[in-house]
């Protein structure tokens, strides 16, 4: 059982929703990234979700366009963002990581040699945006040898056929991505999500996690009511932009956004303030 | 000839159904643009076969774009180089120019089957913005451009047509700022609009069915080509030469010549300021296989896969990928693809000036200048058919910085 799957039942057992926070490996500072890693988890995030930096990341909005042009500029590369996931582990053996990236980066290192890097280092899972499961089969069986969940995208525009097919060669959770658009993107209607995401789970066993345009805690919170998992990607990587030059204040800020979440994710919706989310 | 035979399937029969030229091509994009992709795939499969759309497409053809184009015997310059007699493709006589617009024609009819109002495209010297600007005028569709900043600062003639056509320029400055980061936007834009928008991308790149549908579009140059060298000649070409950056234009001389293996093709790619200096925008001769902009193709990267800027005088082979096709002939042997440098265009873009009195775009001067060196190897009874892909009044300004002189 991978460390994804067992997150997910032991959360389960609590009737509790996994928050998944994303950060670009590198940004700001190759240096910042594990300590802020474990800060993560410390307010209260269950799963990790690191951006490998690429050079033309076609999915992402302004905010983590500019993240990973930050950790481009260091030099980061994957087998870097390896090193760190390994740094990451000396400490902390039982948070699942998840790798979000572009193909690129790992064709060039080539599909053995990533699938083996990667799980020697302690990654859990792969989410490669423009890889879809059409073209995966290659890359998949690689995976396979190494226990590394493959987590694939569900959008609003795919079909139920396609919904299938994607949880099929799907690990871990399947991640919907909640808007047409890019990441960052700021106009999420939590109802619409509600019923797609109640829609997905009639069809697929793996639980479903919810991401793109989860800005604050109102919206994790709408969205955890049917999602088994929130990830919170563009709204953290500006925390880290604004302070990027006080590693402190950025900890800090992370640190509130984070556990503002996870407090409101853990609050029933009735008993909670927030309304009309 | 061996190694064509043991690897390409006779009769040519690429893309497969999802989009692969071997190893390359195929659909490498995000989840949410798989559906309109597919829808996309459909509805142009339905239009190549229904008389009625070809019939539409061949009349705006012929009466807006002003095709055939001449396959036109350039006597003076063939003479001057002492080989083989070099008829040019004028595809510079389009309408807006360049061969650009047989695609957008093509696209922007498709869009309008499909009900979009809306059109989106990338550019990089600015032709396939202004033939895209220019088909949405014609048809009466909302169009936006996207465009690096750099080349912006490049083509700024370009930029004012497009404006003039009604067309909202938007510039680009993530990244290098030119085509690539250009492209990236417009997937943004398609990805966020994707109900009432068509991206019309202006090569033979991107996701299936992007590369085989330009290259379908295109390949009238081909047709034209091959009907006008056997009226003209009584016979096949021996060669043909086309530059390539994302490589439209090549493939849409060469596709309808695939089979006739007589015929010799070469690609040519900006060696820029020379492939040792590292800026330079040859892809086949000086990249590697890696995925980008939705197809598996030769990239030039650096050894962890980030994408690297490319260096052009011509904007419009300044790009870091090719078309998969374009990878797919090289490996098997059936095109050859050779690189000109930035000076070396430029002796080509006067030199045909001043023999034939025809101003070449500096993309379409680096295969002439290719043609320069080919056709003193060949006999003068052989037959040499290079694609004047764009006439060069755009260019003029670069030509004149260059050397110095304030118009």
């Amino acid at each position: 059982m991978s460390r994804i799957n067992t997150r997910f039942t032991e959360l389960g057992k609590t009737g509790r929703k996994a928050l998944i926070p994303y950060v670009t490996a590198g940004d700001p500072d190759p240096q910042l990234t594990v300590p802020l890693l474990h800060a993560l988890v410390e307010a209260g995030a269950n799963i990790l979700e690191i951006g490998v930096p690429f050079s033309d990341p076609m999915a992402e909005g302004p905010v983590i366009q500019r993240a990973m042009e930050r950790a481009l500029a260091q030099k980061v590369t994957l087998s870097q963002v390896l090193t760190m996931v390994r740094t990451f582990r000396q400490k902390d053996m039982t948070t699942p990581i998840v790798l979000m990236g572009y193909l690129n980066p790992i064709e060039v290192m080539g599909y053995p040699e990533f699938a083996t890097a990667a799980s020697q280092a302690g990654v859990d899972g792969v989410l490669i945006v423009d890889m879809p499961p059409e073209e995966a089969t290659a890359l998949l069986s690689e995976t396979h040898k190494y226990q590394l969940d493959m987590i694939f995208l569900v959008s609003p525009t795919t079909t139920d056929h396609r919904i299938q097919r994607i949880a099929a060669a799907c690990g871990g959770f399947v991640y919907y991505v909640s808007l047409k658009g890019i990441t960052g993107a700021a106009n999420l209607d939590t109802e619409l999500v509600q019923r797609r995401v109640r829609h997905i789970k009639s069809m697929v066993s793996l639980p479903v996690g919810v991401g793109f345009g989860i800005a604050d805690a109102a919206s994790a919170q709408a969205v955890s009511q049917v999602a088994d998992a929130v990830v919170v990607g563009s709204a953290l990587v500006k925390q880290i932009e604004a302070n990027q030059h006080d590693a402190v204040a950025m900890t800090q800020a992370v640190t509130r956004l984070i556990k503002g979440m996870r407090t409101a994710m853990d609050t029933p919706m009735a008993a909670s303030r927030v309304a009309g989310v | 000839m061996t190694a064509i035979k043991s690897q390409l399937s006779h009769p040519y029969h690429y893309p497969d159904e999802f989009g692969h030229f071997g190893p390359y091509g195929g659909r490498f994009v995000a989840e949410t643009l798989m559906a309109p992709i597919d829808e996309l795939t459909t509805a142009y499969a339905q239009c190549i076969t229904d008389p009625a759309f070809i019939a539409e497409f061949d009349d705006e053809l012929r009466n807006y774009v002003g095709r055939p184009s001449p396959l036109y015997y350039a006597k003076r310059w063939s003479e001057r180089l002492g080989g083989a007699k070099i008829y040019l493709k004028r595809e510079d006589l389009n309408h807006t120019g360049a061969h650009k617009i047989n695609n957008t024609v093509g696209q922007a009819l498709l869009a309008r089957r499909m009900g979009k109002k809306r059109v989106i495209a990338e550019t990089g010297a600015g032709q396939h913005g202004v033939a895209t600007a220019t088909v949405a005028a014609r048809y009466g569709m909302e169009c936006v451009v996207y465009m690096g900043e750099e080349d912006i600062h490049r083509q700024a003639m370009n930029v004012f047509r497009m404006k003039l056509l009604g067309a909202t320029v938007v510039p680009v400055t993530a990244g290098s700022k030119t085509l690539k980061d250009a492209l990236n936007e417009a997937m943004r834009d398609w990805v966020t609009n994707v109900d009432s928008t068509f991206y019309i991308i202006g090569t033979v790149a991107g996701p299936h069915p992007y590369p085989a549908m330009v290259r379908d579009f295109q390949a009238i140059i081909g047709r034209e080509a091959r009907d006008q060298v056997l009226a003209q000649e009584g016979r096949l070409p021996d060669a043909l030469v086309a530059c390539v950056g994302g490589g439209s234009n090549a493939i849409g001389l060469f596709y309808p010549f695939i089979e006739d293996t007589s015929v010799q093709l070469y690609g040519v790619e900006a060696a820029g300021l020379g492939i040792a200096t590292g800026q330079h925008a040859a892809t086949l001769c000086a990249g590697k296989s890696g995925v980008l902009h939705g197809n598996r193709t030769y990239l030039i990267e650096d050894q962890d896969g980030q994408i690297i800027p490319t260096h052009s005088i011509s904007a419009g082979l300044d790009y870091p990928g090719v078309g998969p096709e374009h990878a797919w002939l090289k490996d098997t042997g059936r095109a050859n693809y050779v690189a000109i440098s930035d000076d070396e265009a430029l002796a080509a873009f006067h030199d045909l000036t001043r023999t034939e009195g025809i101003i070449p775009a500096l993309e379409s001067s680096h295969a002439l200048a290719y043609a320069t060196k080919l056709a003193p190897t060949m006999r003068k009874n052989q037959l040499l058919v290079v694609n004047l892909s764009g006439r060069g009044d755009k260019d003029i300004h670069t030509v004149a910085e260059r050397e110095g002189i304030t118009l």
